[in-house]
């Protein structure tokens, strides 16, 4: 009796407990990860406010980054004004360029052809997303720079270039989720409007667009994400000085860009260094803002 | 203009954004690998890289992104797996289901240079490992964990519908039901899920640029001692991998002929992305044609 209790115990635990353990474990371990994520780059980009008193008002609000000290009163100064407004230029440009192609292909794989949508395009998207943002980062330097520079002047390495490699990058994530917005628009819809005599871009533009709203203004927030978080590619071609931008053909620098070149160059504890954890911190913040603002479109979208 | 004239316009433009894409995709590709077609041959994938001289080769940069594939695939896909069965089939809905579709979120957005710099902090310097395939790996680990997570918890709620209920109905346990039922049929999905991951791993830089670290000693494959960092299959040596090196020489100018091995760099990375693509692509069809049963 007693023996086979203890079997019953044991098939118990091998067909369930353990799977159930298992997939409770992994669940865990992404909230794990994220809160220690959040733990230590709060803690870790507090420092330059509390250890070196430095203002939050003019780490966000000047423009002046003189990290070591150099100028008149040689007090090392952290705004990152530059690389926030750097940042911000290139993802809205970006989003300007890529947003009317996304939807439109998105339009396109859905309304016009979705054969041609569905056996060339999507396979398209996805190599998009594929090609890694190191190599779209070389073509910028090795074809799109030179060519601004032959064409528009400067020296090439702009904010042009920058806006021009992020556009490209970021036109998969606003054509698949946009795509996807349209997709689960009812039927009913687009043949009530054509039954009322619209013709197909009448329909697009009066009833898709509109019922897709939500959805595409989702696409456009991840894809102004994507565009805050891209690193290398932008770095690549956007010219990192430390300065505005002077017109599209002029060059300055992101706040990715900043971490990207600067940190293997500080000592951990210094006041560089811990300017630059306070922007990872910023970034940080950043990605939550984007969050926020989604779910309230998610939400907005439900009603 | 009559509405059937504008029709026809939008019609007309539309095909020609939309092949304009794929044009610029076809010569983006075209282009790279045409570029680095004179280094596609086994002196330039297997050779030594050279400092301050033309020639070199970038043998152990395709090692190391090839070991690091491994490595995380190793590292995210149970976890991937193992989460996404969580949220689709244990997880109650409420408070705790929210906080971690809020984390998968957040990890999901965060920018992967940040997440290089919290491996950084954590798995290079806390650790003590120092700079190491095992720190890069970790850190990848977190961008994709997200991604995987929701393609695995999608691809087990469209497989459990209807079938799931006749396994428990016949006495089998939730979790049997999962791997029995539900895991095989979920297969495809998953599977493609985690290839186009693979291809992503494969090229990404940012988050490596602290963690797996920008070295790349040559690494004696006789050695196995797996605790000497000079064995190639010590998971805590220094391993710059193929994205990383292309950003590197082309941000340092150390190397004369650095134009030529970006482009041949560039080559490998986007054929092996088309590999995974393209693989991910008739591994899902032929495992759905099987499960399906129409072939």
């Amino acid at each position: 009796m007693k023996k086979n209790d203890m079997k019953a115990i044991y098939l118990k635990l091998k067909n369930e407990y353990f799977g159930r353990a298992f997939a409770t474990f992994c669940g865990a371990v992404i909230v794990i990860l994220t809160f220690s994520i959040i733990i230590f780059l709060t803690t870790k980009g507090l420092n330059t406010f509390i250890k070196h008193g430095y203002s939050i008002f003019h780490f966000i609000f000047s423009g002046n980054w003189d990290p070591e000290g150099s100028g008149e009163s040689s007090i090392p100064q952290f705004g990152t004004l530059i690389f926030i407004f750097g940042s911000t230029i290139v993802s809205f440009l970006a989003v300007i360029v890529s947003a009317p192609v996304g939807v439109a292909l998105a339009v396109f794989m859905n309304l016009i052809s979705p054969k041609i949508g569905s056996k060339v395009l999507q396979p398209a998207v996805e190599l998009f997303v594929g090609i890694p943002s190191v190599v779209y980062g070389w073509i910028g330097v090795s074809v799109l720079v030179p060519f601004i520079k032959i064409f528009f002047g400067g020296i090439g390495f702009s904010l042009l270039a920058g806006v021009l490699v992020i556009s490209v990058m970021i036109l998969p994530t606003i054509t698949s989720i946009s795509s996807d917005a349209i997709r689960t628009i009812p039927k009913d819809y687009v043949e009530a409007s054509y039954g009322l005599g619209a013709t197909r871009w009448q329909t697009i533009i009066k009833v898709i667009i509109p019922a897709a709203k939500s959805g595409i203004l989702t696409s456009i927030v991840l894809g102004v994400s994507r565009a805050f978080g891209e690193a290398l590619a932008v770095q690549m071609v956007i010219g990192n000085s430390i300065t505005f931008p002077k017109g599209l053909l002029g060059t300055t620098t992101t706040l990715t860009s900043i971490l990207t070149m600067d940190m293997a160059n500080t000592m951990d504890g210094t006041g560089w260094n811990d300017a630059l954890w306070s922007i990872s911190l910023l970034l940080l913040i950043i990605s939550f803002i984007f969050i926020i603002i989604i779910r309230k479109i998610g939400k907005r979208g439900e009603q | 203009m009559s509405a059937k004239v504008k029709d026809k316009i939008a019609t007309i433009v539309l095909y020609i954004v939309s092949s304009l894409v794929i044009l610029l995709l076809v010569s983006l590709i075209g282009y790279i690998i045409y570029n680095g077609r004179e280094s596609l041959n086994l002196k330039f994938l297997l050779g030594e890289p050279k400092i301050g001289e033309a020639g070199g080769g970038i043998g152990p940069q395709l090692y190391n992104s090839l070991s690091l594939l491994i490595v995380t695939l190793v590292i995210t896909v149970p976890l991937g797996v193992g989460a996404g069965i969580y949220l689709a089939e244990y997880a109650k809905k409420g408070k705790l289901l929210n906080i971690i579709r809020l984390c998968i979120e957040t990890m999901a957005s965060l920018p992967s240079i940040v997440v290089g710099l919290f491996g950084l902090l954590v798995f290079v310097t806390m650790t003590g490992w120092g700079y190491s395939l095992f720190a890069g790996a970790l850190a990848i680990t977190i961008i994709n964990l997200p991604g995987l997570t929701r393609v695995c918890e999608n691809a087990v709620k469209t497989a459990s519908e209807g079938v799931k209920e006749a396994s428990l109905g016949l006495g089998a346990t939730r979790w049997q039901t999962i791997k029995n039922v539900v895991l095989p049929s979920a297969m495809p999905q998953i599977l493609t899920g985690v290839i186009l991951a693979a291809g992503r791993i494969f090229g990404e830089a940012a988050a490596l640029l602290y963690t797996a670290g920008m070295s790349a000693p040559s690494v004696d494959f006789a050695n196995f001692a797996v605790n000497n960092k000079d064995s190639a299959y010590s998971l805590f040596r220094p391993a710059e991998t193929l994205a990383v090196y292309i950003w590197k020489i082309n941000s340092e100018g150390t190397i004369p002929d650095a134009t030529k091995i970006a482009n041949g760099a560039s080559a490998v990375l986007i054929i092996a992305v088309l590999i995974f693509n393209v693989s991910a692509r008739i591994i899902g069809k032929k495992l759905y044609e099987s499960h399906a049963g129409s072939k």
